[in-house]
């Protein structure tokens, strides 16, 4: 029988061990009228059968569309180092570091993992990791209530449409004011952001490049919801932070973002990786767990989980989040991508996918009836088109010819039907752009 | 061992991005960029692959032995599933690629993966229907929660309570919290189950369902499960399963057919993921057919032709709880080892799981307290109250089979058991691996008795001894930053 070891033989020891006649005598306090009669499930298949089943079903995806798809997850190079360090199976096939003495490795990982994003993102702590860019974003939201004691928030129109439903769907019973500002131009609208925020305001929130891949500077904003004593969070795409300035820079609170784009496959949705930094003075607030610097009885530096009584099996209904298992090696994974890229690869990475974003813009500017939907804006590596028919049309047009062009906005955003939304990383080449400006002329 | 950041040296690198040798400006103005890059480590790929792999040698996984951690299911996961898992034509599909306009038809071997798992975990639950969003445990419990607030508000009903028995793992009254619950504790009588009586106490027209877990955090299978469902549904109220422990019951008894409303399943406990040291796992939801419209948006649904879509359209629907849909890769791993183990293969892992359990209780419960003498399921509960009583409390007894080349069991849970103990051996672990973990654990308690000195020393064989845990609480150290970022204050 697949992945069980014993044998029939010593089955039959640990039975007269126990002292019960049969293995069904085992399952006795089930009354036999709740037993189950039986699964409607096919019999087992070998390794080689379920290798061959699912290849074939990966066969049915069109995985090898070469694509302009981004929307707040990337399709960036994976080196070949990272899969081989993190599918140590001692990372892999651990728990949550419980056991300090036997989880250094974890807990000394998920350590520099906090110290990488605080880095990045220019702030003074970090946990361990959320789920998700959107889930993210709720728990920044709850942790912003947490710290002020206020119900509403405001998130502006240019933060990712997903991540807006996910937090609509998350505090619809909480009685939380939920407000969305609509952004003007491409940027979070100062005046209809400042007429909103009150002496109950919570937090804003924007995404810094915004869904239509627009980069801002939101110090102003910072002391706009400063000025009335609410926090400013700001969601945010790791590998922009080579180049853009940091949200600590520009005197946010809470950071958080998708994680995906540090060595993270597409995935086809996850798994993926919610990171969140503060400044120390919220440390107490932030869900998630934690890993802190401590000593051991000799002295020596060790690492732990700590500041567990804001936590859900510590503190149970009273907790900061319902958080418990959380993407433990995904954060490994960012740490690791991070590393090997280093101080310098880092900026020369996003340096590529600025340069090539920008590339791809003058060329596709080009062809005839194709505009920006917001000039004069500044991008990092993405941005909207307007077109002079609906998205959907060219999406179809361009599938044919093996692109997946971008995403239209038409979806989330009505009044963008005519506007795509197309992203550029370093895997993209030169003809491939070159192919997509063609190819765009051809069927327009 | 030093952080990674102290071994870095200026100027050295390991990965180059292609395409970086333009000398064009980067296009940006310069009033939008940081002023210094990241302190991010300098080292070159085999500096990187050094510092993990020493990082690895300090840690302890399933491949490196025995783990009987109750209640997490520490079992050995197929490598074949992490293959599958891999394969590129899923981990290089983009998530977005249904959104666009005839772009479904480019997804349909995902889609077929998402709607064959959610029928296979269906059919093992007695569900009608389940959704893969749910990003872990606690995240499907919390999706479970909603799932009951948006059935009573379409109903009408004013509900505020969730009922939830003092041995539950303490995600059920965070998630119920979270969810905009009351939570009120359910106690437990002397045979380590809800006491029905205190349930009847506790019910009444405010609760909007109650959250259990079967068998129970004791391992322990309430005979009386099926009357205390009717009970909470006499109230309208729904009854949650919360599928921690769903190793002891596969192919053995549905949590639909004693009437449980809603499921959620751990796939990295039950069905071959990794725990990656805490996560990624997934936590799949599992309905009744009058619940199926609140499921979160979207589900795959079938045409006639046998195509796959994706709706959207679903006016009662908790909305989106996950980007996309869930963590596809993870659902990947459960669908291969569901059709590896196929319909007899379920039946083996609940009757190994429970048969390693109780071998294990026979053999200790001389030497231990047990609680609750009686048959057990997957785990089983021991207390250290004998040795306690020596000065050797659970904690040293965890220590000390550290040193002895185990992983320790869980240790003071659940709550309702001084000193607990909690073992849980899986189905994939040999009698041997069990003999000789059950002779580490004698031989600790004869030394609880002889030598105490000697537990209470342990562990001395790890890179570090007993850490400090109230310094790391009362001065928090949890980043080491660079000068921009501030000080390190320690």
């Amino acid at each position: 029988m697949p992945f069980i070891a014993n044998t029939d033989a010593q089955r039959r020891e640990m039975l007269a061990t126990i002292g019960v006649g049969g293995v069904e005598d085992l399952f006795a306090d089930i009354p036999p009228e709740l037993r189950c009669k039986g699964l409607d499930i096919p019999p087992g298949l070998t390794e080689q059968e379920v290798r061959r089943q699912i290849a074939a079903l990966g066969e049915h995806n069109s995985s090898g569309l070469v694509s302009f798809l981004g929307g707040g997850f990337y399709d960036h190079f994976i080196p070949a180092a990272l899969g081989a360090i993190v599918s140590r199976s001692e990372f892999y096939t651990s728990y949550t570091p419980y056991q300090p003495e036997i989880s250094q490795g974890t807990l000394q990982a998920i350590y520099e993992y906090q110290s990488a994003i605080c880095r990045l993102t220019g702030m003074e702590a970090a946990n361990a990791s959320l789920y998700d860019g959107g889930t993210a974003v709720y728990e920044a939201i709850m942790m912003s209530l947490r710290i002020t004691g206020r119900r509403k928030v405001i998130v502006d129109d240019s933060v990712s449409p997903i991540y807006r439903k996910m937090v609509r769907s998350y505090t619809n019973n909480l009685g939380i004011e939920l407000l969305e500002t609509e952004s003007a131009e491409g940027l979070p609208d100062r005046d209809a952001i400042a007429a909103q925020i009150d002496d109950d305001t919570a937090a804003v929130i924007v995404q810094n490049p915004n869904f239509f891949g627009c980069i801002d500077d939101v110090t102003d904003l910072a002391e706009l919801v400063h000025a009335r004593g609410g926090l400013l969070i700001v969601s945010c795409y790791p590998i922009s932070l080579g180049l853009l300035k940091t949200p600590g820079e520009m005197n946010a609170d809470i950071v958080v973002g998708e994680g995906q784009s540090l060595g993270m496959s597409v995935s086809f949705g996850g798994p993926y990786l919610g990171f969140m930094s503060t400044r120390a003075k919220y440390l107490r607030k932030m869900p998630g767990r934690v890993a802190g610097r401590t000593v051991d009885s000799r002295g020596r530096d060790g690492f732990v989980l700590t500041l567990q009584a804001r936590e859900q099996h510590i503190r149970r209904e009273k907790a900061t989040s319902n958080i418990c298992t959380n993407e433990g090696l995904c954060a490994l994974t960012s740490l690791v991508y991070l590393s090997l890229l280093g101080k310098r690869g880092l900026v020369e990475l996003s340096e590529v996918c600025a340069r090539k974003a920008d590339y791809a813009r003058s060329l596709l500017l080009k062809v005839p009836g194709v505009t920006m939907r917001f000039p004069g804006r500044w991008y990092f590596n993405e941005f909207v088109l307007n077109l002079p028919i609906a998205g959907d049309k060219v999406i179809r047009g361009l599938f044919n010819r093996g692109l997946a062009a971008g995403f239209p906005l038409g979806r989330y955003f009505p009044e963008m039907n005519n506007c795509l939304l197309v992203a550029i990383t370093e895997k993209r080449t030169k003809e491939e752009i070159d192919f997509l400006a063609h190819s765009l002329e051809v069927i327009l | 061992m030093k952080l990674i950041f102290d071994k870095s040296t200026p100027g050295r690198r390991a990965v180059r991005t292609a395409d970086s040798d333009s000398e064009v400006p980067v296009p940006i103005d310069r009033k939008f960029l940081r002023d210094e890059a990241a302190e991010l480590p300098e080292l070159s790929e085999l500096d990187v692959v050094r510092h993990f792999t020493e990082l690895s040698r300090k840690n302890y996984g399933v491949d490196t032995g025995f783990y009987p951690l109750g209640s997490c299911t520490m079992k050995y996961n197929p490598k074949v599933a992490d293959l599958v898992s891999q394969y590129p034509g899923f981990a290089e599909l983009h998530p977005l690629i249904p959104q666009l306009p005839g772009g479904e038809v480019m997804v349909q071997g995902a889609l077929a993966v998402l709607r064959e798992t959610d029928r296979l975990l269906s059919e093992i639950c007695g569900m009608s229907a389940f959704t893969m969003q749910p990003l872990a445990g606690a995240h499907g419990e919390l999706t479970g929660a909603m799932i009951i607030a948006a059935y009573h508000k379409h109903k009408g009903n004013e509900k505020t309570t969730i009922l939830i028995p003092d041995s539950a793992h303490g995600t059920n009254p965070a998630s119920a919290a979270i969810a905009g619950y009351d939570v009120k504790t359910v106690e437990s009588n002397a045979d380590g189950v809800i006491d029905t009586a205190a349930l009847e106490d506790a019910l009444d027209d405010s609760v909007a369902g109650m959250m259990l877990t079967c068998p129970n955090t004791l391992g322990l299978f309430n005979r009386h499960i099926k009357e205390i469902s009717e009970l909470v549904h006499t109230v309208d109220g729904l009854m949650y399963y919360d599928g921690a422990n769903l190793n002891a019951l596969l192919g053995q008894c549905r949590p639909g057919e004693i009437s449980f409303d809603i499921v959620h399943l751990n796939l990295h406990k039950t069905f071959a993921t990794p725990h990656g040291g805490g996560g990624p796992g997934a936590g799949p939801v599992g309905v009744v057919e009058r619940l199926v419209d609140f499921l979160p948006t979207s589900v795959v649904r079938e045409r006639a032709d046998g195509s796959y879509y994706l709706d959207y359209d679903r006016p009662r629907s908790v909305g989106y709880v996950a980007p996309f849909y869930g963590n596809f890769a993870i659902v990947l791993r459960a669908y291969a080892y569901i059709l590896m183990l196929g319909r007899q293969g379920l039946v083996r892992v609940s009757e190994n799981a429970v048969l390693n359990a109780n071998y294990i209780m026979a053999r200790l419960k001389d030497r231990y307290d047990l609680p609750y003498d009686r048959l057990c399921m997957h785990e089983c509960i021991f207390s250290a109250s004998r040795q306690t009583a020596l000065g050797v409390r659970a904690l040293n007894i965890a220590k000390a089979l550290i040193d002895r080349g185990f992983h320790p069991m869980t240790v003071y849970f659940p709550l309702t058991v001084p000193e607990a103990m909690m073992i849980e051996p899986t189905e994939t672990e040999s009698k041997e691996t069990l003999d000789a973990f059950l002779d580490a654990m004698i031989e600790i308690a004869d030394l609880a008795e002889s030598n105490p000195a000697s537990i209470l020393a342990c562990p001395t064989t790890t890179p570090v001894g007993q850490l400090d845990e109230t310094l790391a609480a009362r001065r928090p150290d949890v980043a080491a930053l660079s000068r921009s970022e501030g000080t390190d204050d320690r």
